[in-house]
């Protein structure tokens, strides 16, 4: 699905819920998730105008869940390790949207590189 | 032209079972109180000539063939079942192991050559020896499965919401307090503070055995969270040990209205619903004016 | 262009937020209420997110910042009906919408508001000067 504009947002939101109802995730994981996904959905139309993001359905043994990938063609980030940090906005937000993502989702993870772009993967467990 | 075994197996069906039992049977672990005789008898029947009729030329070189689907889909079956009656492994293990005594004890009466009833005895040993790791796998998929169970279970079970009075209630904590638990203890005391309409929660850690730092950043989580719903939090059965090592730690609770028992934090919940407890002069009825 | 509607009670201005908020709607949102307190003096504001399923960092600032501004213009703002699960996220996101009272359905929030506003004015002022003066 490609984020384009702001519009955008709700819908994709829409489509994570729809992933995680199918695994059977529970109310609060849903919504950690899908928080954690309109964060970095943010972050892309913020940084880099936009990008392309991908709902999946994952398994690791018994447990279920779903990979969200987020890939943009934006400035990307010099200091991966500074954006993680709490409070750290270099827009003029609060500063949560990669450290706050990180704490509501299972698995982060985040590569980025300056001028070609950042892409960020998050796995959350249907129990995680 | 087939295999010698293969041949002798296929004849001698009846006694490799016979020998197999006697084996069981023999066997000081054998579960007569999990598993009647008639019962096992069936269920080495039913692998026994699985076993054998998958038996070729080709298959017999090789234990991991897909040809033995069949075989191992018995097995695991065997094995899932038995974690979950409480065999031990060795009890599940000796089942499929006595298996390959009774293959070679026929192989030995059968094969008079000594350097084919070798050969033979070591290809049978190999297929034996992986069902007995597939066994082992499933064994302990299966108890796996059980311990799972028991942890929902657990967890359910241990975050009983109390209402304790109108817009008051309370939630005791036993045991010690994980990400994944917090989640379970917050999700149930806010889902009862909307059902109920509560604006008071107590939350009871007298059942708590250690606060570190960890644990208290969960409860302070909890207090937050309930705070973001509109309702009053208070951290109740802090033990004279937990209050030393939250100082020493160096834990903030200012901002959490915290007691020591649960009565206290009763009474000051009372208070915050301007409720007040009295006692009638006549009868020792306590009742409560508003 | 879609709204959301601002309701007047009395003193109190009430919001609904039925739909999940794209960010150009809760912006003008924003403006239309700050707007709204000054047109009508309310002196609370009560906006309820029981429909609301998701509330991430944006809508948390919006939140924050309907509640600041409504402060300046004499107004307190309570939030009511937050869903449990929206609540765990937000402390989990780091969020603890600092300066913005809640309660938990619109009832309890009209108290919390009585009782703020009683505590402002002091004791002395009840209900029936109030509306004599508006």
């Amino acid at each position: 699905m490609s984020i384009l504009k702001e519009q955008d947002v709700v819908p994709f939101r829409n489509r994570v819920k729809e992933y995680a109802v199918k695994t059977g995730m529970g109310i609060v994981n849903q919504t950690k998730l899908i928080t954690a996904a309109s964060e970095l959905v943010r972050n892309m139309l913020l940084y880099a105008k936009g990008g392309i993001a991908l709902i999946e359905v994952v398994s690791r043994g018994r447990e279920n869940g779903i990979r969200l990938t987020f890939a943009d063609k934006g400035p990307g980030i010099a200091d991966i390790k500074l954006a993680l940090k709490d409070g750290y906005s270099s827009g003029k937000s609060l500063g949560l949207g990669l450290p706050g993502a990180k704490r509501l989702v299972s698995e982060f993870d985040i590569q980025s590189q300056v001028g070609k772009g950042t892409t960020v993967t998050i796995i959350k467990w249907k129990n995680g | 032209m087939k295999n010698e075994s293969i041949k002798v197996f296929q004849r001698k069906k009846k006694n490799i079972l016979e020998l197999w039992m006697t084996n069981q049977l023999a066997d000081q672990g054998l579960r007569e109180d999990l598993m009647s005789n008639e019962d096992l008898r069936a269920q080495s029947e039913e692998l026994v000539s699985a076993f054998i009729d998958t038996l070729d030329d080709v298959t017999i070189n090789d234990g991991r063939a897909t040809a033995f689907e069949k075989v191992l889909d018995i097995l695991s079956g065997i094995s899932i079942s038995r974690a979950k009656q409480g065999y031990s492994p060795r009890e599940t293990g000796i089942f499929v192991l006595s298996l390959k005594d009774a293959l070679q004890q026929v192989l030995r009466d059968e094969i008079k050559d000594v350097a084919v009833l070798y050969d033979q005895s070591q290809k049978i040993s190999k297929i034996i020896d992986s069902f007995s790791i597939e066994t082992f796998e499933t064994f302990i998929k299966g108890r796996e499965e059980v311990i799972l169970r028991q942890t929902d279970e657990i967890s359910e079970i241990s975050t009983p919401v109390i209402r304790v009075w109108d817009n008051i209630v309370a939630l005791p904590i036993i045991g010690t307090l994980d990400s994944a638990r917090t989640q379970v203890v917050m999700e149930s005391l806010l889902q009862e503070i909307v059902e109920t309409g509560s604006n008071i929660a107590i939350l009871d850690i007298s059942g708590v055995p250690t606060v570190d730092s960890l644990v208290a950043q969960h409860l302070i989580k909890t207090v937050s969270a309930t705070r973001l719903m509109g309702a009053e939090c208070i951290i109740s059965g802090i033990r004279p040990e937990i209050a030393q090592t939250v100082v020493h730690l160096g834990i903030d609770l200012t901002n959490i209205i915290t007691k020591s028992t649960l009565a206290s934090a009763l009474k000051a919940a009372f208070a915050m619903q301007q409720l007040e407890v009295v006692k009638r002069q006549r009868q020792n009825n306590m009742v409560v004016n508003n | 262009m879609e709204k959301i509607p601002i309701l007047r009670m009395g003193r109190f201005l009430l919001v609904t937020i039925q739909v999940d908020l794209y960010d150009r709607l809760a912006e003008n949102l924003e403006s239309d209420l700050v707007h709204m307190v000054r047109k009508t003096g309310a002196r609370g504001v009560l906006i309820d997110i029981s429909a609301v399923s998701i509330i991430d960092s944006f809508m948390g600032r919006i939140l924050g910042n309907i509640a600041m501004m409504t402060k300046v213009l004499d107004a307190e703002t309570v939030v009511v009906g937050m869903q449990p699960a929206v609540a765990i996220t937000l402390i989990e996101l780091g969020l603890p919408l600092k300066g913005v009272h809640s309660a938990l359905n619109v009832e309890r929030g009209m108290e919390l508001l009585r009782s703020k506003i009683a505590l402002q004015d002091g004791e002395s002022q009840d209900d029936d000067i109030y509306h004599s003066i508006e």
